[in-house]
């Protein structure tokens, strides 16, 4: 931990530029570590010593060099890289990007020093996520299923919904037949004042703010913040799931902004750009932090993630949400076209996915026929899409019959299946039953995709004949 | 011994080198970092850390352990779980390491496991490199067959049958008069190929059970495939269907930057999956390196060398090996940083210049060879990669590069994964060059595999056209002959192409079973083109009873398919519709 007594202060700075100084190698500096600068006038900033050597180490000041003079300013090396200091006491708290109070409380009474880049889970020690998290929203509990231990990221667009749904989900989420709730970590990066309040003033409402912890850091905080408040939020989530078996729910909002300040002082250290002047390492920098979630065996605990982040353009080939897409176990995309025609939520259900729902879905765990319903929905919806688009260019009335009807399911499909309240929280079994409603119409010879079984057992015509 | 002069990320410079050599492995600090030397200048060497390198002092060890990167082969490999160096992680996790401490070791074989060693060569028998001298019942499907490493050849003194270690010696060969200890254990480094006899044609088929592969783009056991697809195309269940039914002796699969939860699923659905063919368990036939996203950069391109050496260690014993690597592209990228950092000249979107003569280096390690040593035998390494191009867009310098080498594209199409149509490949752009070479195992399956396999294509071929013309007049505007064409294009993608990774029967189809699917559903088109042309609709055939039953075809039993498919083709020759009766 740092001690005064291990403090080095150097003088001797040969060169500053953009970002960075150049000082003379002092013994025992560590690669990585974060260090003051102090300026003639008095001013601190902190910086990072991104290449040591024996004869100068550089340093990256947050903020920049400006008014710096190579003779009167100094740098002082504390000997320790970033640490966030935990215990079960952060509950409740609200942090800046660097781990300090910003509620007015007190300090935390350190527990332990975490390194906020963790450890990376011995991949034998995983065991695969598998238990459903019911979120009451159809899109997502029907057809994109969540699970403990996921990642699941929300793609969204300037100006669309993200955040409600988000603020849905954060109040309804629970495991099915488990009564306790999540714990709820909140990291805000680079976000407006008005969006982080919006969250913290939700979790306040609802009472969940005594099982959170936020680490806030809005638009106007330093840009290097941005990238230690995700790890921030990940270390203390791994410190409650971990070591006191709490499941967390961790939400990152926005990631676009992490990656632009990466990108930013990537640039400023000279690297060489990959795709649209974002760093090459972007992908395994974005993988250290998504592959925090997981379960593991034998311990209780969890950590999930839903990371938000708006694709710039709705462009999902964009680098951030592309690489994102990579890493993450699916996506849940938010459509400005079915914004426009005011559904709520508008989940673009094409797009979207949830790699880890089979795990979590079937008999004991939701419904048996989860499967079944969600493919044959899909599969229909589908149908009634590319119909839509043909009847654009040759017009509804060249349709047959059987194409009206799937025309009309997908219509039907948008205005009761996505469609629903910011405070409508449905069981799975209602998610499911709106489906079958739907299937009413279709002709029978169709569900293909649905096992005969369910059919008798579930389709409205067979089961009101049951109730006869 | 030397000492750290500077560090930059996972670039290190050391001075006091001197007497080293390039490739070398070497500890760096007080937690024992590895890395290795990548190049020397007088007494500086440039070191590559394969872990984290935060925290680190200028001024502190840097030690070389003499050797370059190895791998250890011998009984102990076949069901581990190795990470990118091929440390143990089923070992690490028995320690309780929970979580991955940097510069934590573990030996790949276990040092006090003792096996059952039977000899196969009698004393006074002449041995050379690669002659078998004896096996070990390695697990219930593997037997693992002990090999003359790499220079020794002479004659058996002693050689003993029972129970020992990797390290402990089962047999002494007399060279030149001096008396060399054979120990089970070999150590290979893993940039550099094992030497075979000969390289043989590839001719056989390697059966996945994914008949998309299996019947329309078939792989040859010895070849070299790659699977390029943006997110959420399948790539990820795509190989790991590869690991579990294809019929080979072993299977490795190397996770390479890819996700710890997906890795996590692998490796559970492998304690409980069995193999069909003996009713074991499968994961007695794996190995498994997992070099999850998370975890250092470097290793990433360690555990593709380290996966290929293996690999090639089984086919040296005459088995048929199949290695999947899940994904190139992140290896890849791990050169383009690695690059960066040693300010080496960027080539193509800031990747090495290099890159294509690695990847290359890679992939022609796969083949069908003749072993060295005796007996004579015959083994084979087949590679599938997988590639991740960003934005799903094919012309990126890695999707490109890896074109240039391997003979099997498998493209995953985004519209179709966004169709629910898996597996995604598209059928359209993918191809495969062993086609002709495995035309021959073919034809005695199924004598008329190529000419049923060129239709099925063409008509698939021909909705593509069809396609284009419909989003223009509509559908109901085609004459009926292009409206059967379109329903039997559907049928092949919908009851034969599309295939279930989830249902316990269509997850894994015979060679025998996908050609009666597809002759049946070839059979319907001819019968339909005749019912169509003596004046039948095509509203008409939809309300056949012969199309349901086409459809569930795909979950029929495997005990009862043959049957059941017998009597859907004599239903069908009477009368695809029944009022109508027989097609006269």
């Amino acid at each position: 931990m740092s001690s005064p007594l291990y403090v080095k202060e150097g003088k001797a700075i040969n060169q500053a530029k953009g970002s960075l100084l150049i000082a003379k190698g002092i013994p025992g500096v560590q690669y990585g570590e974060i260090v003051d600068v102090k300026l003639t006038n008095g001013e601190i900033r902190q910086g990072q010593a991104i290449d040591v050597s024996k004869d100068a180490i550089v340093v990256q000041v947050f903020g920049g060099v400006s008014e710096v003079d190579l003779a009167g300013c100094s740098v002082r090396y504390k000997g320790e890289t970033l640490k966030l200091p935990v215990s079960i006491d952060i509950l409740g708290r609200i942090f800046n990007g660097m781990g300090k109070p910003i509620d007015g409380g007190p300090e935390v009474v350190a527990e332990d020093y975490l390194n906020v880049n963790g450890e990376p889970i011995n991949p034998a020690a995983r065991m695969p996520p598998a238990e459903f998290i019911e979120t009451g929203i159809s899109s997502i509990d029907g057809l994109n299923a969540l699970v403990r231990g996921q990642k699941l990221p929300i793609f969204s667009g300037s100006g669309l919904p993200h955040n409600q749904i988000t603020a849905q989900i954060l109040k309804q989420a629970a495991v099915r037949g488990a009564s306790e709730k999540f714990v709820i970590v909140f990291g805000a990066i680079g976000v407006s004042y008005n969006d982080a309040d919006f969250f913290i003033k939700n979790l306040g409402e609802t009472g969940a703010m005594a099982r959170a912890v936020a680490f806030i850091n809005t638009a106007s905080d330093p840009v290097i913040e941005r990238i230690s408040t995700p790890k921030l939020a990940l270390t203390a989530a791994e410190y409650l799931a971990w070591n006191h078996g709490m499941h967390t729910l961790v939400i990152l909002t926005d990631m676009t902004n992490y990656c632009e300040a990466l990108r930013e002082l990537s640039a400023m250290r000279d690297e060489i750009p990959s795709r649209r002047g974002y760093p090459g390492y972007m992908y395994t920098d974005l993988a250290g932090i998504y592959e925090r979630a997981g379960r593991i065996s034998g311990r209780e605990g969890s950590v999930t993630i839903m990371p938000i982040l708006t694709m710039p353009d709705d462009d999902i080939t964009h680098p951030i949400p592309d690489l994102t897409g990579y890493i993450t176990e699916g996506q849940i995309v938010v459509s400005r076209e079915l914004q426009r025609k005011g559904i709520y939520p508008p989940i673009d259900v094409f797009l979207s996915l949830s790699r880890m729902m089979k795990e979590g879905i079937g008999e004991n765990k939701t419904r048996e026929d989860h499967n079944n319903v969600f493919m044959q929905l899909y599969a229909a919806y589908a149908e009634g899409s590319y119909l839509r688009e043909i009847s654009t260019i040759i017009g509804a009335e060249a349709l047959s019959d059987r194409d009206k009807i799937y025309l009309s399911a997908a219509d039907r499909f948008e205005s009761e299946f996505l469609l629903q309240g910011e405070d409508e929280r449905r069981t799975v079994e209602e998610t499911l039953d709106i489906g079958w409603k739907l299937f009413a119409d279709l002709p029978e010879e169709d569900l293909k995709l649905i096992r005969e079984e369910y059919i008798k057992k579930y389709l409205p015509k067979y089961k009101d004949e049951k109730k006869v | 011994m030397g000492k750290i002069w500077r560090i930059t990320g996972p670039v290190i410079v050391a001075e006091g080198m001197r007497g080293s050599q390039v490739n070398e492995v070497v500890e760096i600090g007080s937690e024992g970092l590895v890395g290795e030397i990548i190049s020397l200048d007088s007494d500086r060497a440039v070191i590559q850390a394969h872990e984290d390198t935060l925290g680190l002092q200028a001024g502190e060890e840097v030690r070389g352990t003499g050797s370059i990167l190895t791998a250890e082969l011998g009984p102990g490999i076949v069901g581990a779980i190795y990470d990118g160096l091929q440390k143990s992680l089923t070992a690490l996790m028995a320690n309780g390491d929970v979580f991955l401490r940097r510069g934590v070791k573990s030996f790949a074989l276990p040092r006090d496991k003792k096996w059952q060693f039977t000899p196969t060569v009698k004393v006074g028998d002449k041995v050379s490199e690669g002659t078998i001298i004896g096996t070990v019942p390695e697990t219930g499907l593997i037997v693992h067959k002990i090999m003359i490493p790499q220079g020794i050849s002479g004659t058996i003194k002693k050689i003993s049958e029972g129970q020992f270690t990797v390290v402990e010696p089962v047999a002494l060969v007399e060279q030149d008069g001096e008396t060399k200890e054979i120990i089970m254990m070999q150590k290979w480094p893993i940039k550099k190929p094992r030497p075979y006899k000969k390289r043989l044609p590839t001719t056989r088929l390697l059966v996945t059970g994914m008949r998309i592969l299996d019947y329309m783009f078939p792989l040859a056991l010895g070849g070299k495939a790659a699977i390029p697809g943006g997110f959420g195309t399948g790539k990820t269940v795509t190989q790991q269907q590869l690991v579990r039914w294809s019929q080979t002796q072993i299977n490795i699969y190397v996770g390479c930057g890819e996700r710890g939860n997906e890795m996590a699923d692998v490796l559970y659905s492998f304690k409980e999956l069995k193999d069909p063919n003996s009713g074991r368990l499968l994961a007695e036939k794996e190995v498994f390196l997992a070099n999850t996203s998370n975890m250092p950069v470097v290793a990433r391109e360690a555990s593709i060398f380290v996966g290929i050496t293996l690999a090639e260690y089984f086919r040296d014993m005459g088995y048929d090996v199949l290695l999947v690597a899940d994904s190139t592209s992140r290896w890849a990228e791990a050169m383009r940083e690695i690059g960066g950092r040693l300010e080496e000249m960027p080539g193509e979107e800031g990747f090495p210049a290099y890159m294509g003569s690695r990847l290359s280096s890679f992939y022609e390690r796969a083949g069908q060879v003749e072993c060295i040593g005796s007996p004579d035998r015959m083994g084979s390494v087949t590679i599938v990669g997988a590639v991740s191009p960003p934005g799903a867009d094919f012309s990126e310098p890695v999707t490109q590069n890896t074109l240039r080498i391997v003979d099997a594209l498998y493209a995953l199409d985004t519209s179709l994964a966004n169709k629910r149509h898996f597996p995604a490949i598209s059928w359209l752009q993918s191809y495969s060059l062993y086609v002709d070479s495995v035309k021959e195992w073919w034809s005695k399956i199924a004598p008329d595999w190529a000419e049923i396999r060129a239709s099925a294509l063409r008509i698939l071929q021909l909705e593509a056209e069809l396609e284009e013309i419909v989003r223009l007049v509509g559908p109901e505007a085609l004459p009926e002959r292009d409206k059967l064409t379109l329903m039997v294009a559907r049928m092949l993608r919908e009851d034969f192409l599309m295939q279930s990774a989830y249902h316990p029967v269509d997850t894994y189809t015979t060679p025998q079973r996908a050609q009666l699917m597809v002759k049946t559903i070839m059979r319907f088109n001819t019968l339909a083109q005749q019912l169509i042309e003596s004046g039948g609709t095509i509203n008409e055939l939809r309300q056949s009873p012969i199309v349901p039953r086409i459809s569930r075809m795909k979950d029929i039993p495997n005990e009862d398919f043959e049957q059941r498919v017998k009597e859907l083709t004599n239903d069908m020759e009477t009368g695809l519709i029944p009022q109508k009766g027989g097609v006269r």
